[in-house]
């Protein structure tokens, strides 16, 4: 036996390197206690329930309704006579049919408050991939982006690893529920000013995720003028915008600037996607809406790197330019996530629990601050854990959010059948029984 | 304001390059064989459609694949939730089961290596991104496919440094250029991180002998701290011999590969750990628009990082099962494999001797979608400016949009790159009739357009000049 010599192993580059792509945290640890034991109904009932994952399962019926009722949006008819071109088509300009759909289905998710122009319509292999592209559009690397907390722990990836630009926190809390306050903006402005960091714009998520809340008119009115008066972007995600429980509370940034007449629109943009109203995170569909001619271009050219599949396009152009299916599923959608939302808070009130008044989302955005040992972000990870390997439940800790008040939690319910939900309430409800008994 | 980044105001994307006028102008009066006899021709596009008559009747054959469904059941709920990026199992295998058929099954491919990514565009961005710093520089043999130029340095800000090759000895990588391009990077002070080969050649349609691929891995053994880059997109497009030999081959052949390279050996070098293969299906199979690419490595660090990478550019889980179906039937794949040689090889003669017919030759090839024209006996005088003049009237005057060598960053003027299989025979025999009468009229029959005091070109000053900044020229592709 020879002498073993450690070679050392090449170099990755810095980025490769970092743990900028966040997932060591934990976030994604919960994932992994549920893949290790998921439940199920039958085979594994004392397993693990998800509730990390924000996903819609609620109107997949329709969904499938449709694609039986409507076989060559999916298999290019008898004969496939559009297959080739579809196989083809690779152009970064998306398939105009499908353009013109999203931007039709964008403006009736909004109730035809605003109108969509398919030629600002730039397709992306999902909102991860519009959001990235965004930051490298709007800002050079150690630039910064201010992002109000809580917010979807995916950021610290998306916006951050390749990019090199920063996320600078705008601060909001409980006394007001969250909302983003003139005051919390202009801290954050500054801290961004103090570490040295060129501001380039505010990027909010609009539904909230985690909050599950929309953002007040008023409240999009100061923000447009906050970014005007310092001469940066707004980024709005709004890929919540279809999962609103009332059709009338919701109010899209792009109706702010209808209203005045797109003045200084150009320093706006919107993200969409298909991934959480739609149900369908695999299919990769995600989109950019620039009020910014130049924006748009380049977003387009650096869309090669991210395109959608034209198999997948061709799919959806036709589902979305079918006004009766969009029109049923938009209400028949909304319906249903009122419904799981109801059931959900109806659960956590009768176990006790607080939590924020939502509106819209595919969550819940509770308070389990009274239960934390110690008001602390290690408090709060106990808690988690506790919840993960006793409740067997995988919430989501408001640390891996940045939230600033620890014992928030986010809690999925559109996830699940309605059982497993009801499981995942009893269990909720048991364990909250024993913390009381233990407390007595 | 309205400040962007510098990335977005720069040119790295390349795209206002008078390159793409040809596009432009193709776009502006497309060839139609009923509708439009007279418009230009499209040479310029490096697609495959030979064989979808192939995939057709695969697909009417097997519903299910593209009607979400798995033995007659619905797994819609199960394809629309997927976006591990891990990727779908059944698609990773059956691709690296493709991969290695394509290959002869000389060499093997582990699942578990691979990276699916939307389309090779992404798998080469990715892969600059995990092997680079912002600055350090890739070395790739000219002429190269000009989409390098925005892939591989336009968001990373890493560098190209070119390998110059020439027509001396059919373009083939020395170690003399490779040495020229190295020291080269030092002069700029940039650091390399490695090379980048395309294997099959874009441009040039060739395979790489082993004798330069074994040049190649001795270098980055030479520099321990290098990469080697395969880009095998055209794997699956090489009609005659010599056949294809791919890098993981000439590793497998010098004992260099992980499993049997044994770490009690003073050769622990694992030089495995520093190859890698890109791949797509956009060539092979004809499938641009799916975006299907992949890398595949053997470092655990690079799969790893570019897994995480590739969450900003996924394949539809919808086209992942449809292809790992497709992927997965072996015996449709060993059928299209030799369909596809067979009709390449008789697309490529077409074009060989059309070409020969109008006096032009060009590299003798036996991979790829194209044939490397050698026009410079057309040339007015051997500089790029006699190339451009030649490209326009070839582009305005004869109606052919082809690639001039200029855009591919070949460093002998007067060479061009012509497609082949994106078109009918009969449009490819037309295009070759118009050829060889421009060919005739410009060299009165025979002589070479410098005896003739060079090509006179009379109204094309005015868009001589014109870049295609104007209209947003649709860059859908350009290998």
């Amino acid at each position: 036996m020879g002498i073993e010599i450690e070679q050392p192993c090449v170099e990755l580059s810095n980025i490769a390197t970092s743990e900028t792509h966040g997932e060591n945290s934990p976030y994604f640890a919960g994932w992994k206690a549920y893949d290790e034991n998921p439940y199920h109904e039958l085979t594994n009932p004392s397993g693990v329930i998800q509730m990390g994952l924000a996903e819609n399962q609620v109107s997949f019926d329709l969904l499938e309704k449709y694609l039986e009722e409507h076989s060559e949006a999916s298999t290019w008819g008898k004969g496939a006579p559009g297959f080739r071109e579809n196989a083809l088509f690779q152009d970064y300009h998306g398939l105009q049919s499908f353009r013109t759909a999203m931007a039709s289905f964008m403006e009736q998710i909004r109730g035809g408050r605003a109108k969509f122009d398919p030629a600002r319509v730039v397709l992306t292999a999902g909102a991860t991939a519009a959001n990235e592209l965004l930051t490298f559009i709007l800002a050079n690397p150690g630039d910064a982006l201010l992002v109000p907390t809580p917010y979807y722990p995916g950021f610290d990836r998306d916006l951050r690893w390749r990019t090199g630009v920063n996320i600078v926190p705008i601060h909001c809390d409980s006394s007001n529920n969250f909302q983003i306050t003139l005051e919390a903006l202009e801290a954050a402005y500054k801290e961004a000013e103090a570490m040295n960091f060129k501001v380039r714009g505010v990027l909010i998520t609009n539904p909230s995720n985690p909050l599950g809340i929309t953002i007040q008119r008023s409240v999009l009115e100061d923000l447009f003028d906050f970014v005007t008066r310092k001469n940066i972007h707004l980024v709005s995600d709004e890929i919540y915008s279809g999962s609103v429980f009332s059709a009338t509370e919701f109010t899209s940034v792009a109706e702010i600037l209808e209203a005045r007449k797109y003045k200084e629109a150009e320093r706006v943009h919107i993200v969409y996607s298909l991934s959480k109203d739609l149900g369908l995170p695999g299919f990769r569909v995600g989109t950019i809406y620039s009020y910014n001619d130049k924006v748009v271009t380049t977003a387009r050219r650096m869309s090669s790197f991210t395109l959608i599949s034209s198999q997948t396009q061709h799919l959806l152009a036709s589902m979305l330019s079918n006004e009766e299916f969009t029109q049923n599923y938009i209400e028949t959608n909304r319906v249903r996530l009122r419904k799981r939302y109801k059931m959900i808070i109806e659960g956590l009130r009768s176990a006790g629990i607080e939590y924020l008044e939502g509106n819209a989302g595919l969550f819940c955005w509770m308070n389990l601050s009274p239960l934390l040992e110690e008001p602390t972000r290690e408090g709060e990870l106990k808690l988690w854990d506790a919840v993960l390997h006793e409740v067997k439940l995988n919430i989501s800790p408001g640390c891996s959010c940045r939230c600033d008040e620890p014992g928030w939690f986010r809690v999925c319910f559109a996830n699940m059948s309605e059982q497993t939900l009801e499981i995942a309430l009893k269990r909720i409800r048991k364990f909250m029984e024993r913390i009381r008994t233990q407390k007595k | 304001m309205k400040l962007l980044s510098t990335k977005a105001t720069c040119n790295s994307h390349g795209q206002d390059s008078s390159y793409f006028l040809g596009w432009e102008e193709y776009e502006k009066n497309p060839y139609d064989e009923v509708h439009n006899p007279k418009g230009i021709i499209q040479m310029g596009l490096a697609e495959n459609q030979l064989c979808f008559d192939l995939l057709e009747s695969w697909l009417e054959k097997n519903p299910d694949a593209a009607g979400f469904k798995r033995d007659g059941k619905s797994i819609f709920r199960e394809l629309a939730l997927f976006q591990d990026y891990h990727g779908m199992p059944a698609f990773k295998k059956a691709i690296v089961d493709f991969m290695a058929e394509i290959r002869g099954n000389k060499v093997t491919f582990d699942p578990n290596h691979i990276v699916l990514t939307a389309g090779s565009t992404s798998a080469n961005e990715t892969l600059m991104f995990c092997l680079a710093e912002q600055g350090d520089a890739f070395l790739l043999p000219t002429p190269y496919y000009p989409g390098f130029d925005r892939d591989l340095k336009w968001r990373t800000g890493v560098e190209i440094v070119p390998i110059q090759c020439n027509s001396s000895n059919n373009f083939q990588v020395t170690e003399a250029a490779l040495q020229q391009a190295y020291e080269e990077a030092q002069k700029r002070n940039l650091k390399v991180k490695g090379v980048l080969v395309t294997n099959p050649s874009n441009p040039l349609g060739t395979t790489m002998s082993r004798g330069e691929l074994n040049l190649l891995v001795d270098f980055i053994k030479e520099h321990g701290d290098m990469h080697l880059i395969s880009d095998e997109i055209y794997s699956g497009t090489v009609f005659s011999s010599p056949g294809f030999v791919s890098v993981m081959e000439v590793l497998k052949e010098r004992n260099e590969l992980k499993v049997s390279s044994n770490e009690d050996d003073n050769n622990a070098d694992r030089v495995w750990d520093r190859v890698h293969v890109v791949y797509s299906l956009s060539k092979d199979l004809g499938l641009p628009g799916f975006r299907v690419g992949a890398i595949y490595s053997e470092n655990d660090d690079v799969v790893s990082a570019a897994t995480k990478m590739s969450s900003f550019g996924l394949v539809s889980s919808q086209t992942q099962y449809l292809l790992s179906a497709m992927l997965g039937d072996k015996k449709f794949t060993k059928l299209y494999i030799t369909e596809n040689e067979k009709r390449l090889k008789r697309r490529q003669r077409m074009l060989v001797s059309g070409l020969q017919k109008a006096g032009i030759g060009c590299l003798e090839s036996n991979a790829g979608l194209f044939c490397w024209v050698d026009m410079r006996h057309l040339l007015s005088s051997n500089t790029f400016e006699a190339e451009m003049d030649l490209w326009k009237k070839i582009v305005y005057q004869v109606g052919l949009n082809i690639s001039p060598g200029s855009s591919c960053h070949c460093t002998e003027p007067g060479w061009f790159r012509v497609c082949f299989a994106n078109m009918s025979e009969q449009t490819l025999n037309l295009a070759m009739k118009r050829l060889t009468a421009f060919v005739v009229e410009c060299t009165g029959n025979g002589g070479s357009a410098k005896r003739n005091g060079g090509l006179k070109m009379k109204s094309l000053t005015k868009w001589v000049f014109r870049l295609s900044s104007r209209r947003d020229g649709r860059e859908q592709e350009e290998r």
